[in-house]
């Protein structure tokens, strides 16, 4: 089995030769070569879809790849579990957290584990990962339940569960996705502190100006083709690594007229809510859209940004306060009052809220028009006619399928939003809000999204978009209201839609729980 | 009317209620929805009378029913975990097999006169203790003693032991226990296999301790419902299951003998052979269950009272890891 191994290659703890992996219809990844030196922190870039994950899951034992040899050690291994990757010191931190919600965080790490063999004496290991916590800087309490953690803290659980398992190899699968820019920092501070321990990292991202800041070498994938292998990350500029991702310039800026705000349109006053747990997930919280603007809601996940656009699209129960759409109170009413007074609705679940998956591109968009001619017609539905809508709607949104017939369930991500985004805003709306509404697309895909929602912004629409992409908040919107906890932490003006560094600053602080005005109050520079 | 009577007589009826609701809750901490409680139970009513009438051994007639009843089960377990069908559908009909097999193999049983039945015994000082000694410790088949043992064991198996852990983490999220390396096939099998022993228990229960006999389908009476109506009550916890489960079995008798007196509390007996209050009185623990299955099946209401997050769903292997 043993492969002679020459003098150079030693130096690589991992190293992935011609690795071929193919899913249904797609080959996620094509020949792909990627080295791992001892000690470094190796940055993985890729577009969305581009393969990073595909190829770090061969490498974690989750996905069997089709050709092509994993070396550990100069050894060739092969893993037909990640218990196999774990125990040849590999371990992978998913984007999903693979946590118990309603176990505590010793319980978490010790699950799988042959140690303790019957009985737990817990505080005993609670001593012990709270002792490994403090080695490399991760902060937790040991006894708290998952569920009671903020996003930060779960990804520290995470990194402790794989340390506790002896892993040398950490590979991050997006590890900034849900995190506050100040909580970033610490991670980066962690995975620093782990490095001067002799481990070794990979960390996976899209985001440019994080692999740049963090990673000591920098691979990128395009397709499932490795278009740069290991490049030392000071040697490059993002300008290349942008193009050696997108295979294009890519254009930052959003063409954008100035804002024209009316009157107000969406009305949201001192609301309370509770969330599926019965928890308090809105306290008192107030904002309001004009029309004609964008007005963005900024925050980590689950500060309540999910309840908040489930109360004003009437799907959740508003406790106290109420919230008014052109002067009307549409809280506590059923959804199709809202609609009935112009609201459309991007919802963050796309396949189950946003649309039905079984049913045809026609039936989808007709779901808020079947109720008026001319899709009614002497109290039956007119197929002739709504099959004429969904394809002048096929036709505008560009919506790319071989006919309205489809499933909506075959469509890709960005499709199916377009499917969705054309019945919201051919209705009309005179109000929309969108959650989250290009988590997942590529990016063509996001700038089309971004596109329909400037169009509904100069049709003199009012629009609230809940996102967790700063970045895409601060290029669309023309204020931005930042949640935390289920409350407002303040108001900002975006001005000239550009993100200067002390506008993220400021947004970061209020994100973790500051109030604008004590941001203020103590002069920090804003 | 002597109360300690009827509730000491409520905790030998409860412990059969206490079996099956155990039995149930490791299922569906598991993951497992098993709604042929039922079924199973009557499988091991009927065995464990038929195997005592054959060897009068009462003890042998406990290890044939909890055998049988867990090797029924595990029909159930193929279906929902290997071929992953739906765990309601399947459940039911195991209800109705289990009726139709014990059925079938206990023709003729119901004249088969008495047998050799578990031993009663008091547990000495502790029946000492007034009125408490009297209901819990006095002239009590040695299967509710065995009920006292299981439930701080089940609790302490559950929540302070590594399997406990395990198995707490395939009911809530079976793809993190797999990520770890936790057979969650091979758990779900062995928890549904348990559920299926201990319901077989709890039909021995009856036919060789509470009500001796086989009275065909009449021996469990729907009991194997209200466990599991009793576990959503419990909150997926033995120790309130327990305190379900005599509670319920004191209610049962109650009902029985309140029928009987003539005079209650110094006023004409309302219930005094009146089948109407009577059957009103015999439905009221099905509407029970019938009331904490709709509460219980309610999403919203099931994340609050802490279901198990994956009760009721297929593991799929996924090739994504979601």
């Amino acid at each position: 089995m043993t492969q002679q191994v020459s003098p150079a290659e030693q130096n690589y703890i991992v190293e992935m030769r011609g690795i071929v992996k193919r899913f249904p219809g797609v080959l996620a990844n094509d020949h792909v070569d990627f080295k791992l030196a001892h000690g470094e922190i190796h940055g993985l870039l890729g577009e969305n879809g581009a393969g990073k994950s595909t190829l770090m899951n061969v490498l974690a034992g989750m996905y069997r790849q089709e050709s092509g040899t994993v070396f550990v050690n100069g050894v060739p291994r092969v893993f037909s579990s990640p218990r196999d990757a774990i125990k040849a010191g590999i371990g992978m931190i998913h984007q999903h957290f693979m946590l118990v919600p309603s176990q505590t965080v010793t319980e978490n790490i010790l699950l799988g584990l042959d140690e303790p063999r019957f009985i737990m004496n817990l505080p005993e290991y609670d001593s012990k990962v709270a002792g490994l916590g403090e080695k490399y800087g991760l902060k937790v309490d040991p006894r708290a339940k998952i569920w009671q953690l903020s996003v930060g803290e779960q990804q520290r659980v995470e990194i402790l569960k794989m340390l506790y398992r002896g892993v040398n190899v950490l590979i991050m699968d997006e590890p900034t996705a849900v995190l506050a820019p100040q909580e970033i920092e610490g991670l980066f501070v962690t995975l620093r502190a782990m490095i001067a321990q002799g481990k070794s990292v990979i960390f996976i991202s899209h985001k440019l100006q994080e692999v740049s800041a963090i990673a000591d070498r920098v691979s990128v994938l395009r397709k499932g083709v490795a278009t740069a292998s290991g490049v030392p990350s000071k040697g490059v500029s993002r300008q290349e690594l942008a193009r050696l991702m997108v295979g294009r310039d890519v254009i930052f800026s959003l063409d954008k007229k100035p804002c024209q705000p009316g009157e107000i349109v969406l009305d949201v006053r001192d609301i309370y809510a509770e969330n599926d747990k019965g928890l308090p997930a809105l306290r008192g919280l107030s904002l309001n859209v004009r029309a004609g603007e964008i007005v963005g809601v900024a925050g980590v996940a689950g500060n309540g940004q999910s309840e908040l656009s489930q109360v004003i699209s009437g799907m959740r129960e508003c406790k106290q306060g109420q919230v008014l759409l052109g002067g009307d109170t549409v809280s506590n009413h059923t959804t199709l009052y809202g609609i009935q007074h112009g609201m459309a609705y991007v919802p963050e679940d796309r396949t189950h809220v946003g649309s039905a998956p079984n049913l045809s591109i026609t039936d989808n968009v007709i779901m808020k028009k079947y109720r008026k001619p001319p899709i009614l017609k002497n109290g039956l539905l007119d197929m002739k006619a709504a099959t004429k809508l969904a394809n002048e709607l096929k036709l505008a949104y560009d919506i790319i399928v071989p006919n309205v017939t489809t499933p909506v369930r075959l469509l890709s991500g960005g499709n199916l939003q377009r499917v969705i985004l054309a019945r919201e805003i051919s209705g009309l709306p005179s109000f929309m809000v969108a959650v989250q509404p290009t988590r997942g697309l590529d990016v063509g895909a996001i700038e089309g999204v971004h596109r329909l929602l400037l169009t509904q912004r100069e049709a003199g629409a009012a629009v609230l978009l809940v996102s967790e992409e700063l970045e895409e908040l601060l290029s669309l919107s023309d204020r931005v209201y930042v949640i935390y906890e289920g409350k407002i932490m303040g108001e900002i003006k975006v001005e000239g839609g550009e993100s200067d560094e002390g506008l993220v600053d400021t947004i970061g602080q209020m994100m973790t729980g500051t109030p604008l005005d004590q941001i203020q109050k103590e002069g920090v520079p804003a | 009317m002597d109360f300690t009577i009827i509730l000491q007589a409520g905790i030998a009826s409860g412990t059969v209620l206490l079996f099956a609701t155990i039995g149930e809750l490791f299922s569906e901490r598991a993951g497992v929805l098993n709604l042929g409680v039922e079924g199973m139970m009557l499988i091991g009513a009927m065995s464990a009378f038929s195997t005592t009438i054959a060897t009068g051994n009462p003890w042998l007639g406990v290890i044939v029913a909890m055998l049988f009843a867990g090797i029924i089960s595990q029909i159930h377990a193929f279906i929902v975990i290997t071929l992953q069908g739906d765990q309601v559908v399947s459940g039911l009909s195991l209800t109705f097999l289990g009726a139709g097999i014990s059925l079938v193999l206990g023709d003729g049983l119901s004249k088969a006169g008495t047998v050799a039945l578990l031993p009663n015994f008091s547990m000495p000082l502790l029946n000492l203790i007034p009125i408490l000694g009297k209901i819990f410790f006095t002239d009590q088949s040695v299967l509710v003693y065995i009920g006292y043992l299981l439930v701080p064991l089940a609790w302490y198996y559950i929540n302070r032991t590594r399997p406990g852990l395990h198995l707490r983490a395939v009911g809530e999220y079976p793809s993190a226990a797999d990520a770890l390396g936790i057979n969650v096939f091979r758990m779900r099998y062995f928890y549904v296999f348990v559920g299926g022993m201990l319901a077989g228990l709890a039909g021995a229960t009856i036919s060789l301790a509470v009500s001796p006999g086989w009275f065909s389908e009449l021996t469990t009476g729907g009991q194997g419902w209200i466990a599991i109506g009793l576990v959503i009550f419990a909150q997926w916890d033995p120790v309130r299951a327990a305190v379900g489960s005599y509670a319920f079995g004191a209610l049962r008798r109650l009902i029985l003998d309140i029928q009987g007196p003539t005079m209650l509390l110094g006023f004409a007996n309302p219930f005094y052979y009146n089948p109407y209050l009577g059957f009103f009185l015999q439905m009221l623990p099905y509407l029970f269950t019938v009331v904490v299955l709709v509460i219980g099946s309610r999403e919203a209401m099931r994340k609050r009272i802490g279901a198990p997050a994956a009760l009721g769903n297929p593991y799929i292997r996924g090739e994504r890891g979601k």
